[in-house]
């Protein structure tokens, strides 16, 4: 699962959809796997306003990666700067979880990930 | 024709022979394809996009998506759902490049608001209207995911669904499950009245008049070819209610169809319906 796809992940639980604790997901015993996929430029500048940054800053440092500037790049900055786009590249896209847990910081239930196909299926109880 | 969504539930009937069948038909293949192309056409996406794939299964559409070229749009990037294992199975050893998640459409969509710019599903939103346990109801499986999914797209987003409907009730079912959740809600039928008719559901979420379109459905399909538009909303205020005068001619009609509809023997409506008799002396 892309770091991307992460960022727009919430908990399923019914009683989560209130709460500000259930976005985002924290990732738990992660195993990251880089996959070289081709840069698309427009979708990233397409994407990048959606993108909650500070959620964004929260999962990088738990995936361990170094701190990321406090304030999102913006659209122009991120089309002049080619380096900037390479990073946000490799961040959002190429970098992936392969296997672990996905566990929302409110209601503390566990979505594992298996081969990158994270398991949303709830007991009915919760839904 | 055999309905698998009369007989099992789509996780148990989606196992691994049927799922690896699904996969290598050529015909299904070849159907799959050519409705996420249209589904393409009706989403009118101009630059690449995040897309919601519910029911991805295989990854069959999502290929499709990955796969578009740039003067066409793409290439998109996709994020599917499917409630049967077997399916998204298949689609890793396919290798297809959307992020793929095990979940059950009806028990929502897990994605904060405002996520997608678009979403398609071809033929899964049928097998909503079954309820496998005796705690969900096809009504609550269809409002959960109707609501989930009109959180989970932007603002001027649209979705598109092909869909196999049992019947004509089933048809309005979901329609209405998706109206009442807030989308502008349309049907575009390809060929209709035959056997391979394929229904599509287009949803657009508010504020959709971009280009100084429509912002439902007569917008998406505006400038399309071979396309009768049949809009039976009711047109302005001419129909509403509090405006039809009691005692008048429309009025003695209304309340004779009504009549009409309940059974009951009504005498035919004819040029002297609702006129005065003459004074008699």
């Amino acid at each position: 699962m892309k770091v991307l796809t992460l960022n727009f992940l919430t908990c399923a639980v019914k009683d989560c959809k209130s709460s500000n604790n259930s976005f985002p997901l924290h990732p738990k015993d992660a195993e990251l796997v880089y996959d070289d996929l081709e840069i698309n430029p427009q979708l990233l500048v397409n994407v990048l306003p959606r993108v909650d940054w500070v959620a964004l800053r929260t999962t990088s440092t738990e995936l361990g990666f170094p701190e990321l500037p406090e304030q999102p790049p913006t659209v122009e900055e991120l089309e002049s700067d080619e380096k900037m786009l390479q990073d946000l590249h490799k961040l959002l896209m190429e970098t992936q979880i392969m296997e672990g847990k996905l566990v929302c910081g409110n209601c503390g239930h566990e979505y594992a990930i298996r081969e990158g196909i994270a398991n949303f299926l709830l007991p009915s109880h919760l839904v | 024709m055999s309905r698998p969504e009369d007989t099992l539930a789509a996780d148990v009937h989606y196992d691994d022979v049927e799922a690896r069948k699904y996969t290598t038909s050529s015909r299904i293949k070849n159907i799959q394809a050519s409705m996420t192309q249209r589904a393409l056409e009706l989403l009118d996406l101009s630059s690449p996009s995040l897309i919601l794939d519910v029911g991805c299964g295989s990854g069959l559409s999502g290929e499709i998506l990955s796969d578009l070229s740039p003067e066409e749009g793409g290439p998109h990037v996709w994020v599917g759902m499917d409630v049967s294992g077997s399916m998204l199975d298949v689609a890793l050893q396919r290798d297809v490049e959307g992020d793929l998640f095990l979940a059950d459409m009806g028990q929502g969509v897990p994605f904060r608001a405002g996520t997608f710019d678009a979403a398609i599903s071809i033929s899964a939103i049928q097998w909503l209207c079954n309820a496998e346990s005796s705690d969900t109801s096809p009504a609550g499986r269809l409002s959960r995911f109707f609501n989930g999914l009109y959180a989970s797209l932007k603002r001027g987003g649209r979705a598109v669904c092909q869909f196999y409907p049992k019947n004509d009730a089933q048809k309005k079912m979901i329609t209405s499950a998706a109206v009442k959740a807030g989308f502008g809600a349309g049907l575009l039928e390809d060929d209709p009245e035959t056997k391979n008719v394929k229904v599509y559901l287009v949803l657009t979420v508010g504020g959709g008049a971009t280009s100084g379109k429509g912002s439902d459905i007569t917008g998406v399909v505006e400038g399309m070819e071979g396309v009768d538009v049949l809009d039976n909303r009711r047109k302005g205020k001419s129909a509403g209610r509090g405006e039809i005068k009691k005692g008048s001619k429309i009025w003695i009609i209304k309340k004779k169809e009504q009549m009409e509809r309940k059974g009951k023997i009504v005498k035919a409506t004819s040029k002297f319906t609702g006129r005065k008799r003459r004074v008699q002396f």
